[in-house]
């Protein structure tokens, strides 16, 4: 319970009347005061501080404004209330607090041709950082030297290597769900032994490398967008710009060279845990034995289903990358953005590698590796 | 009646009692302060009185801990021994958060003024009123977060612009209109005038004393900068060997036979600082005398 500040109103003819104020004018006490004061509508000839306890600049303000929007006259002010308000007088309280926000029907409009020339902008911006990295790309091969072989390892060590066991258990749990909802359709028509087909051949081609795909978009890409955005804020970029190291072959080539050389090997290794996966399921629920699930696998899956997966990768490291690290070097003002940028990093690359997955789909199947 | 009316959005026992402004004569009291990190020893048996409506300038080499210093006084640092009273509450004795039921008294300005960044000049002011003090009307609210901008020596249209948009002073100021949005009645300062130019520096420095005189404010301001010392300092506290090992004024300091001091103030930088404040106090009296001369002639 708080003692509010409160106020008398003393009428005088002529209906001018003399407000006294009361109880302690702060920032605590004058909620509801200054919302009654505000409603007051009759001519105030006088405002009264003298039964006043105590006084902040709040109070000062507030007791200013209704004598400045009444014409009236401040008596009865303390030594200290006068040098409040003289302190606080000169605001005119009339600027804006937020930067002015347009109607509805420009903005709506607005914001449309912002998206319009945001992706035209973007489009731009895209090719303009692929065109510095395939620069920076052929520096590189020009002068093998210059590969930053530490930051190179580094990054295959936070892509990779630490990727390997959420990678192997989503992998292991996938081919587990895989080979019973393909054996629960399949026992419909006594072909259940096909699971091995089904589990083999899906894991290799598609599942092993859309999988490790998202799962390093999540891991990687995001590092890579937050990493840079923030570094570029911390203005980290530009202090290595201005000391002659491009930032391109310092961030961006080995984040793009690790993703790239990763993909492969992990969306190998997360195919081959989800036949575990299948063949520790086929093992309990289908009575196929462990090593016979294995050694079918070698029977039902063709050679280039393999080569299906390992040609993909690359791709798709390439875009998880590239989508990661461009964003990263886009953020400009604060730590807001960084989380925007970080979230369409991933969104982007996920969306990109399903795309493209579906185009090497067509494409492995015209060329008759179906 | 109006949506914003406090007695329907904002439950009477909720709102926590307000404390009676501090009357006692030491709003800040250090006692046997000790703090480190893991091995190493910041503070040892660290003890320091404020006087209330002083400006305490705190100065030490870098590293000496000033920063974790103030850090300790406001809570962010949980000392490993000694004693913490501010306005009369312990902040040692606090178990958790909520026990520092001091925040809305005192106003914090850090080294880069740590603006919200997604939030304008305005309503980073206002972030402190709507969490203390949410029966006050918007419309005062904004009111009061445009006045605070202009105490802070801002124009009045830096109010809706953002932090990245300021320039570094800018932020400085900006920081501290929202250190003062409850009037506090401690201000902590952590160096303001770092990184400003001598001009900004010099009005900064005026914009502290004029607010400390003018709002009664006790004032914590750790510094490098020699000239904010003598130009607004009541007093300075050195912090050398783990602890505080003299207060006083500059004259009382210099008249101590510390070699860390006697280089600190009397280094060529110390000089100057202390050359240009006597040219100042001198332009003062001239002008003052000046004045008095024109007036004069003014009445004859």
């Amino acid at each position: 319970m708080r003692d509010w500040a409160d106020f008398t109103t003393d009428a005088e003819e002529g209906g001018a009347s003399t407000i006294a104020l009361t109880g302690a004018l702060t920032v605590s006490c004058i909620g509801p005061l200054d919302k009654r004061l505000r409603e007051l509508d009759e001519p105030i000839a006088r405002i009264d501080l003298s039964g006043v306890s105590a006084i902040d600049t709040v109070g000062a303000w507030t007791a200013w404004r209704t004598a400045r929007d009444h014409d009236a006259e401040i008596v009865g002010a303390s030594e200290q209330a006068e040098r409040l308000i003289s302190a606080i007088k000169d605001s005119k309280g009339d600027a804006d607090i937020a930067p002015p926000r347009a109607e509805v029907i420009e903005r709506v409009p607005a914001a449309v041709g912002d998206l319009v020339v945001g992706w035209g902008e973007g489009t731009v911006g895209v090719i303009g950082f692929l065109g510095s990295l395939v620069v920076s790309a052929g520096h590189t091969i020009k002068k093998p030297s210059k590969l930053r072989v530490k930051a190179l390892i580094r990054q295959i060590e936070l892509v990779g290597v630490s990727a390997l066991g959420i990678i192997g258990l989503m992998c292991f749990l996938v081919g587990i769900v895989i080979a019973q909802q393909g054996a629960v359709q399949l026992q419909q028509f006594g072909a259940e032994f096909y699971t091995i087909n089904l589990t083999g051949r899906l894991a290799m081609r598609e599942l092993g490398v859309l999988m490790t795909a998202i799962m390093v978009a999540g891991r990687s890409g995001s590092a890579f967008a937050a990493q840079l955005g923030t570094m570029k804020l911390t203005e980290e970029v530009d202090a290595m710009r201005t000391i002659g190291v491009s930032p391109v072959e310092a961030l961006i080539i080995p984040r793009v060279l690790a993703a790239v050389l990763m993909m492969p090997l992990l969306g190998f290794y997360a195919a081959v845990m989800a036949i575990i996966g299948g063949a520790f399921l086929a093992n309990f629920a289908l009575d196929i034995p462990f090593f016979t699930f294995l050694a079918r696998i070698q029977e039902v899956v063709p050679m280039h289903d393999v080569w299906v997966g390992l040609v993909k990768a690359p791709f798709f490291g390439l875009i998880i990358a590239l989508a990661g690290c461009y964003q990263g070097m886009q953020v400009k003002a604060n730590a807001e953005e960084v989380g925007i940028r970080t979230t369409m990093a991933v969104v982007q690359a996920i969306f990109m590698v399903i795309v493209l997955d579906a185009f090497f789909a067509i494409f492995f199947t015209k060329v008759g590796w179906g | 009646m109006s949506e914003h009316d406090p007695a329907n959005t904002v439950d009477e026992a909720d709102l926590p009692a307000v404390a009676e402004p501090f009357t006692g004569d030491n709003p800040i009291v250090i006692e046997g302060l000790k703090n480190s990190f893991g091995d190493h020893v910041i503070h040892e048996d660290l003890s320091l009185t404020v006087r209330r409506g002083e400006i305490i300038g705190v100065v030490g080499g870098s590293g000496t801990g000033k920063s974790v210093l103030m850090r300790s006084i406001i809570g962010l640092q949980i000392p490993d021994a000694g004693t913490i009273e501010v306005l009369g509450s312990s902040i040692t004795d606090a178990q958790d958060d909520d026990d520092i039921d001091i925040r809305s008294r005192w106003g914090v300005l850090f080294q880069g003024g740590a603006l919200f960044s997604t939030l304008t000049v305005a309503e980073n002011v206002e972030v402190p009123l709507l969490e203390f003090y949410p029966e006050i009307d918007p419309e005062l609210r904004h009111e009061i977060a445009r006045y605070k901008v202009m105490l802070s020596g801002l124009p009045e249209e830096a109010a809706s612009k953002y932090p990245a948009e300021l320039s570094g002073g800018m932020k400085k100021r900006a920081g501290l209109a929202r250190a003062l949005a409850l009037d506090p009645e401690v201000l902590f300062l952590d160096e303001p005038t770092a990184g400003l130019d001598p001009i900004g520096a010099a009005a900064f420095d005026r914009l502290t004393k004029e607010l400390q005189e003018t709002l009664g404010l006790t004032v914590f301001l750790i510094t490098h900068d020699l000239d904010t010392l003598y130009e607004i300092c009541d007093r300075v506290a050195v912090l050398a060997e783990k602890k505080v090992i003299a207060v006083g004024t500059i004259p009382e300091l210099l008249a101590l036979d510390h070699p860390w001091i006697q280089e600190y103030f009397n280094g060529p930088r110390g000089r100057a600082a202390q050359n240009s404040q006597e040219r100042g106090a001198q332009a003062r009296e001239q002008g003052h005398a000046d004045s008095v001369d024109n007036s004069g002639e003014q009445g004859a």
